[in-house]
């Protein structure tokens, strides 16, 4: 096992309303196996040591999968690594004597709480607009009568696979939030459970993102490049359709 | 403590329907005005929240993440079992209720389990109309493969995110009700306390993450799924955030709290590295459809695994369990990695691990198959260790992963305290001493979608409940309570870090303490050395554990104090549960009790019984209570898997 030294310059800021600003500090002999967040972990019982307050910095299922966790690193969300999360990243990546420069995925839609955390329930509202099948819980038809070819239900899955991080949003120059919501409107457009509410569902999350305060889509691909799950930008291209479908033939 | 199971009298088969048709029903007009308290937001607890509003109830749900989305469900890989039988091999409702009674070492109760198996083809129906993305055959029919401890496909599937896909079909559930105003949505708000107002739980108290406020709600019933407390030894493979801490202030409250010794150890995670590792990453049981076990023959064999010849590997679960092969329920591949490792037989450089090895799979079904197939798993694996499964074998160790403990629940999944419910992995119902693989998921979403509704109106229609808000003084004090003990915690921390240890420092020793003696084995004299370490450790923490920041604030070093205070408290529950139950059972090889073959041995005529304890002060033990287990339709065996 081999260990590395590493300078980190990290965000520090108290909430919302105050000024935050960058802080340096220097760990010594990180294994290269850690995990990202496990360096910070170490970072934070130093500091806790020395009697000062650790780093906030949200996480939890720490596999990649619940999408909590997340930072700029050096500039791009959730580091240098494709397709993972920053709980996936691990030291071996980075080389000793690096300058690691952490910060909060930014966005005006993901307002600062603490240091690395942000607000992202503004994801939240754009799937209460309209990201889901109005089907009620117990009467249910049996599975097997809604037949879907593997192809479809493996294209619907590949967008389904969005974890909601938000990376995508941080990375976007636009602050867009459309990979995120292309995800689930094509994961439901392409299903036959989905096609009842097709275009309202497109028109309402739309809007949501709107009145969030999310921006549009330039075909910057940034989104694309630092998703933790490799979700497609012709997510948003169908996305696109959708919403043109609805706004000229209505509902 | 009155234990009364509930179960309605009848056939097996009926008892559901029979119950359905004696429990009381709420009009729908009447419906909207019962307001109900969900706390956690994962399998269950949405589910339960998007139930119960769709049917009228006025519903808080409240979690302690950013977003209902993050829940620690999301995280489970491999599948859902449901007994549709679409593969035609013999599957049926009987079957999957057989296989998970006996998959639990007969400890569960047959009529809570058989409900489990007829509601599990509601549950596929259910996500199907939601729109969860499951696997398909190419005519469009729904896939299966199998799953440890099953002889039948049944294990339906959403590529290895399963628990993602899931929770996201109930997350989309719970946010259509929020969206309707069904739901009021509580993020960032931890449970600190239940509030019991003449013997029924009438209402929460909660931390409010992110200004540090204690908040008061108040509701007609509680509803808990805060899932289950396998931090308490620090690594498992839970969430960082999963905890016991609503479960056990409700154990403190008068709910008995059953079977905490059982805690599931499952055989495929990948081995524990250094001393900084704050968490253990399960690789999907499915991997053992294609993945063979192996080890050295020899001890202390250090060669690279591909210089190792055939003749000279033991591939001990296919030698000793020949019909089950590698497909052995958890307890027995875990149990046997140990036994291996114990034996000097290890791989890697801990030499605390065995291969999973899926060399011969690619020969047969080819790369691209196989990737297909667990791509993402081996993604996952790639990522942590920097070793690539295709071209050598994973290398993988047992790790604490479900609890099979929780607080005990009736028929109704009511809790001893009325008008408290605990759902999913927060209640022991249904899985016995060792849960089998794709059946929490299954557990979670049946209780959630489908029996909770029922439950739910029968309390509301047989009780009379008087009117309750937050101004009732049983509010004020037990907030006060809370208060107090978060004062307490940060009172210790005056006066700077001098002497003074963190939060992590103290539940690691905690972790290691259970690990070592309340884990896969155990012996009398291990958890009795572990019962007189913990008072010492809960003296160091109050004593000497520094919490830094102040608690109107976010303060991820309190809430982390918080979750540890009570993991302190509840491992005696742990220990002396482990210690009454004198059998080995499920995960928990009982040293003094095995066979000549060193398989587990069970002892039925001594403990076919739930065990319950009663909280009954901080200074006193716990008491114990029997719920006695009577099996009535199938006759419980000696497990072999041979």
């Amino acid at each position: 096992m081999s260990s590395i030294d590493l300078k980190l310059v990290i965000w520090r800021q108290n909430n919302g309303d105050s000024l935050g600003d960058f802080e340096t500090h220097v760990l010594r002999d990180i294994s290269t196996d850690m995990s990202f967040l496990e360096m910070l972990d170490v970072l934070n019982e130093k500091l806790t040591k020395e009697g000062r307050e650790p780093v906030a910095f949200d996480h939890d299922c720490r596999e990649g999968i619940c999408g909590m966790c997340g930072a700029v690193v050096n500039g791009i969300a959730h580091g240098p690594e494709k397709e993972t999360t920053l709980c996936q990243l691990h030291m071996r990546k980075f080389n000793s004597g690096d300058t690691l420069v952490i910060e909060p995925f930014r966005s005006r839609a993901f307002p600062i709480k603490k240091d690395l955390m942000v607000d992202r329930s503004a994801l939240d509202r754009i799937i209460q607009a309209g990201g889901f099948v109005s089907v009620n819980t117990g009467g249910a038809v049996d599975g097997n009568s809604i037949p879907i070819p593997t192809e479809t239900a493996e294209l619907a899955m590949d967008a389904a696979a969005c974890i909601g991080c938000g990376a995508c949003v941080a990375s976007c120059p636009n602050g867009a939030a459309m990979l995120f919501t292309s995800a689930k409107i094509s994961q439901l457009c392409l299903l036959p459970q989905g096609q009842p509410e097709r275009k309202q569902r497109a028109a309402a999350m739309v809007a949501q993102m709107d009145k969030e305060g999310f921006g549009y889509c330039s075909n910057e691909r940034e989104c694309e490049a630092v998703c933790p799950k490799g979700i497609s930008i012709s997510n948003i291209a169908r996305m696109n359709r959708e919403y043109l479908k609805s706004t000229f033939f209505g509902r | 403590m009155e234990l009364n199971p509930n179960v309605p009298s009848g056939p097996l088969a009926d008892k559901w329907d029979t119950h359905r048709f004696a429990c009381k029903l709420v009009n729908p007009a009447n419906r909207r005005k019962f307001r109900i308290i969900v706390v956690g937001t994962g399998l269950a607890g949405a589910s339960a929240a998007a139930t119960l509003a769709e049917l009228g109830y006025k519903v808080d749900a409240f979690c302690l993440h950013d977003s209902p989305r993050r829940a620690h469900s999301i995280a489970a890989q491999g599948g859902i079992n449901a007994a549709k039988n679409y593969q035609n091999d013999g599957d049926s409702v009987f079957r999957l209720f057989y296989d998970t009674i006996k998959g639990g070492d007969f400890r569960a109760r047959e009529a809570n389990v058989y409900r489990l198996a007829q509601v599990s083809t509601n549950i596929i129906d259910q996500c199907v109309a939601q729109g969860v993305p499951f696997a398909r055959e190419y005519g469009g029919s729904l896939a299966n493969r199998s799953f440890g401890g099953a002889q039948v496909s049944r294990t339906f599937y959403a590529r290895g995110q399963t628990g993602q896909q899931l929770l996201l079909g109930a997350y989309s559930a719970l946010s259509r009700q929020i969206g309707k105003g069904g739901v009021t949505m509580y993020n960032r708000r931890e449970m600190m306390d239940v509030v019991v107002v003449n013997g029924r739980a009438r209402g929460i108290v909660v931390r409010n993450m992110i200004n540090g406020a204690i908040e008061t709600y108040a509701a007609d019933a509680v509803l808990l799924c805060t899932g289950g407390y396998g931090n308490a030894y620090f690594l498992s493979t839970n969430a960082m955030a999963s905890n016991v801490t609503a479960a056990w202030r409700a154990c403190k409250r008068g709910a008995g709290f059953a079977n905490p010794s059982f805690v599931q150890i499952h055989p495929t995670c990948i081995p524990v590295h250094g001393d900084y590792q704050s968490k253990l990453t399960l690789m999907s049981e499915s991997l053992r459809n294609d993945g063979r076990v192996w080890v050295p023959k020899k001890q202390g064999d250090t060669r690279h695994p591909s210089q190792i010849p055939e003749d000279e590997r033991d591939y001990y679960l296919e030698n000793k369990y020949p019909s089950f092969g590698n497909l052995v329920p958890r307890d027995v591949a875990s149990r046997n990695a140990k036994e291996q490792c114990d034996a000097g037989k290890g791989v890697g450089s801990t030499r605390l691990a065995v291969y999973l090895d899926f060399a011969d799979a690619i020969k047969r079904d080819g790369e691209e198959v196989i990737l297909r197939k667990y791509g993402n798993l081996f993604q996952m694996y790639e990522k942590i260790t920097d070793s690539d499964p295709m071209k050598e074998p994973m290398m993988i160790y047992p790790a604490v992963h479900y609890t099979m403990g929780g607080l005990w629940v009736d028929y109704n999944l009511m809790t001893t305290i009325p008008g408290l419910f605990a759902l999913g992995e927060c209640n022991f119902s249904d899985h016995g001493a060792n849960r089998l693989g794709a059946s929490a998921l299954m557990q979670g979403l049946a209780d959630g979608y489908f029996i909770i509704n029922t439950s739910v109106a029968h309390y509301f229609g047989s009780t009379a409940l008087e009117k309750v808000d937050t101004g009732h003084e049983a509010f004020t004090k037990t907030a006060a309570e809370v208060s107090n003990r978060i004062d307490r915690m940060l009172k210790n921390s005056s006066g700077g870090p001098e002497g003074k240890v963190t939060v992590d420092e103290v539940h690691k020793q905690l972790g290691k303490l259970l690990w070592d003696n309340c884990g896969m084995a155990r012996n009398k004299e291990g958890l009795e050395h572990a019962l007189a370490q913990l008072p010492h450790l809960r003296q160091t923490f109050w004593e000497r554990v520094y919490v830094p920041g102040a608690g109107r604030d976010i303060n991820q070093s309190l809430e982390r104090a918080g979750r540890v205070a009570d993991f302190l408290e509840f491992a005696e529950f742990m220990i002396r549960d482990a210690l009454a139950r004198e059998e080995s059972c499920g995960c928990h090889l009982r040293e003094e009790s095995q066979t000549d073959e060193h398989e587990a041995l069970r002892d039925d005529t001594n403990y076919s019984h739930v065990s319950v304890w009663e909280y009954t002060g901080d200074d006193q033990p716990p008491a114990l209570h029997k719920e006695p287990l009577q099996f009535e339709n199938v006759t419980p065996t000696q497990r072999s898997y041979k």
